[in-house]
């Protein structure tokens, strides 16, 4: 059960707690209230329906965003074994914000890297809020190539409120390090998959985001900037971050419409971090299932593929 | 006199960009105030010979600056946005294209057109920053992955000249791809062996930078130009500082490596047009 409540769940716990206390009741006071507490319990399955259902895309935004979401290094250790976790860029330094390394999901080898969050204060300074630097991108790339070097599928795990924004980004290059990625990721010569596990915030999140396969679990988003920032910049206030989310149509569903990702992995009712286990399943079989496709592929058709896809993202017209 | 005094300039269009600003005989220097002489000006490429400042110019200008005697081909010039998402903020995106489009007088944020350069074949494609910040839509995408192709056809260099704000957030997750498509398109040049110059101009920031401004073979800038990822109200905000001075200008961008040289815009073509001509 989740500890943190977002506002639109309180109708769902308030009544879970009439439930419990209710309970409480029937088994200490030998009060039979059992057809009741089945009336009830019916009732809040109803209500968890409905609303989980009914999600605006800002509401989407905030499950994206829920502090108790499993993060790529849950999803690694409940959908592989074996990981050996690579550290640095050989340039600068380790950046915390992504992970990487080495895993074997079954028998297969795989390279499997993602932007990595905190729990709580100090694991997120450790991480700094899952938002890299340039040496985050550098790294990453570092491992794409070992992988292609050893003929491994990457799988990338997106999850960033963006690139982290800082003096000294600026100053290390975080333009260039991103702009390299997309570059090579383009071009490896192994399959990738990239998986949207909960924020995609623009170039911080496409930096680790060019692929042959883009799913996206069903209660995250991606656009090229969050509500917020949006926000400010297009009606020069922070308060339209809900209005902001529609217009973006940033949800699985909508980028799904939108054709620019292939899958949406579902959830478990409530969102990943009312069952971790049941999300991972999901998100394993959507990878296994895509790379079993891919791998009929060769070196060149799998390229070729890749570039051709995001050659055709995009829509216009003429005068 | 104002008691309070702004020390630094703040971005807006500049005199030169505003197209309803009638043509006068004499322009002020943004940055040194000096008043300029509108026909040397236009010599000087758009350059104020009294202090260097480079002032904001869009395709029409870089195009008759680098293509010999201004001759060029363009093409899908009536490529023009879609509004896809039917995005609306405080107007509507289709209005507000519509409205840029009368204002502006272009279709859109790029242009990409074909000539010669020092009596060499090229594919230059360039950006308007009074359209819409030259930002980068689809259209921008779409036309930069034309005039790739059209390099590999006429195995010819490609330059690239950006001036923009980034990604158009009208175009939300569509415009986002467009880096990758850019940069995807970028791998299929460098495997035909063809030159990618990239020359940054001010501003070029966000998505732009973070894509194939600086992917090119040749990092080139004109001085004293506004280069980064984040922009820096932005950075300000998250680190709680000022800023210090020259942060983020070309010559910063050089310092730290990303840079292969900066040329004022009058020796652009010289420059540009001798390394062609010693990789070909």
């Amino acid at each position: 059960m989740a500890k943190v409540v977002l506002d639109f769940e309180k109708p769902i716990y308030s009544l879970q707690a009439k439930i419990d206390e209710m309970r409480s009741y029937h088994i200490e006071g030998n009060l039979d209230l059992s057809t009741e507490i089945d009336r009830l319990e019916k009732k809040v399955n109803e209500l968890r329906k409905s609303i989980y259902s009914n999600l605006t895309r800002w509401q989407r935004v905030q499950l994206a965003r829920h502090p108790e979401r499993p993060y790529t290094l849950d999803y690694i250790y409940l959908m592989f074994s074996n990981f050996t976790e690579l550290h640095g860029d050989r340039n600068f330094g380790d950046d915390k914000a992504i992970v990487g390394g080495f895993a074997q999901m079954g028998k297969q080898t795989v390279m499997v890297v993602g932007h990595q969050k905190g729990r709580d204060t100090k694991s997120n300074l450790m991480r700094n809020f899952g938002m890299p630097n340039p040496e985050g991108y550098r790294k990453a790339l570092r491992l794409f190539k070992l992988a292609e070097k050893f003929n491994k599928p990457v799988i990338t795990f997106i999850d960033t409120p963006g690139a982290f924004p800082g003096l000294e980004a600026e100053e290390r290059g975080q333009g260039e390090a991103i702009a390299r990625n997309l570059f090579e990721m383009a071009k490896l010569k192994v399959p990738v998959i990239c998986a949207v596990i909960g924020e995609g915030a623009s170039g911080g999140a496409l930096g680790i985001g060019v692929g042959d396969r883009l799913i996206m679990m069903e209660n995250t988003w991606y656009s090229v900037i969050s509500p917020e920032s949006c926000s400010s910049i297009l009606w020069h206030s922070w308060d339209y971050k809900e209005q902001a989310a529609e217009a973006l149509k940033l949800s699985a569903q909508d980028l799904l419409d939108q054709g620019l990702i292939d899958k949406i992995v579902e959830e478990p009712l409530g969102g990943a971090h009312h069952d971790p286990e049941e999300a991972a399943k999901n998100l394993k079989k959507a990878i296994s299932d895509e790379l079993k496709s891919l791998k009929k592929l060769s070196q060149e058709e799998l390229v070729s593929a890749r570039i051709e896809k995001y050659s055709k993202m995009g829509v216009y017209d003429y005068l | 006199m104002a008691w309070f005094k702004r020390k630094e300039a703040n971005i807006s269009a500049t005199e030169a960009e505003k197209k309803d600003t009638p043509d006068g005989l004499w322009s002020k220097c943004e940055k040194c105030g000096t008043m300029l002489y509108r026909r040397q000006l236009v010599e000087n490429s758009h350059i104020c010979y009294k202090c260097g400042y480079h002032f904001r110019v869009g395709s029409e200008v870089y195009f008759s600056i680098l293509f010999d005697n201004g001759n060029y081909e363009e093409f899908d010039a009536g490529m023009i946005s879609k509004d896809m998402l039917s995005f609306v903020d405080t107007k509507k995106y289709s209005d507000r294209i519509r409205a840029t489009i009368k204002k502006t007088g272009l279709n859109d944020a790029c242009r990409y057109a074909t000539g010669t350069l020092n009596g060499q074949p090229v594919v230059i494609a360039c950006m308007d920053f009074s359209f819409i910040g030259g930002s980068m839509g689809s259209v921008m995408g779409e036309k930069i992955a034309r005039g790739i192709d059209k390099a590999r056809e006429l195995k010819s260099p490609f330059i690239m000249i950006s001036k923009s704000g980034g990604a158009r957030m009208m175009e939300a997750t569509f415009s986002l791809m467009q880096m990758a498509k850019t940069s995807a398109k970028l791998t299929q040049l460098s495997e035909a062996g063809l030159p990618y110059f990239s020359v940054l101009t001010d501003p070029t920031t966000g998505g732009v930078t973070a894509s194939f401004a600086m992917l090119g073979d040749f990092n080139i800038a004109e001085p004293g130009a506004l280069i980064g990822f984040a922009g820096p109200r932005v950075i300000r905000q998250t680190i709680g500082k000022d800023l210090p001075p020259g942060f983020q200008t070309s010559e910063f961008v050089q310092d730290h490596g990303f840079l292969d040289f900066i040329v004022p815009r009058n020796e652009m073509k010289e420059k540009i047009g001798n390394l062609m001509s010693m990789l070909k």
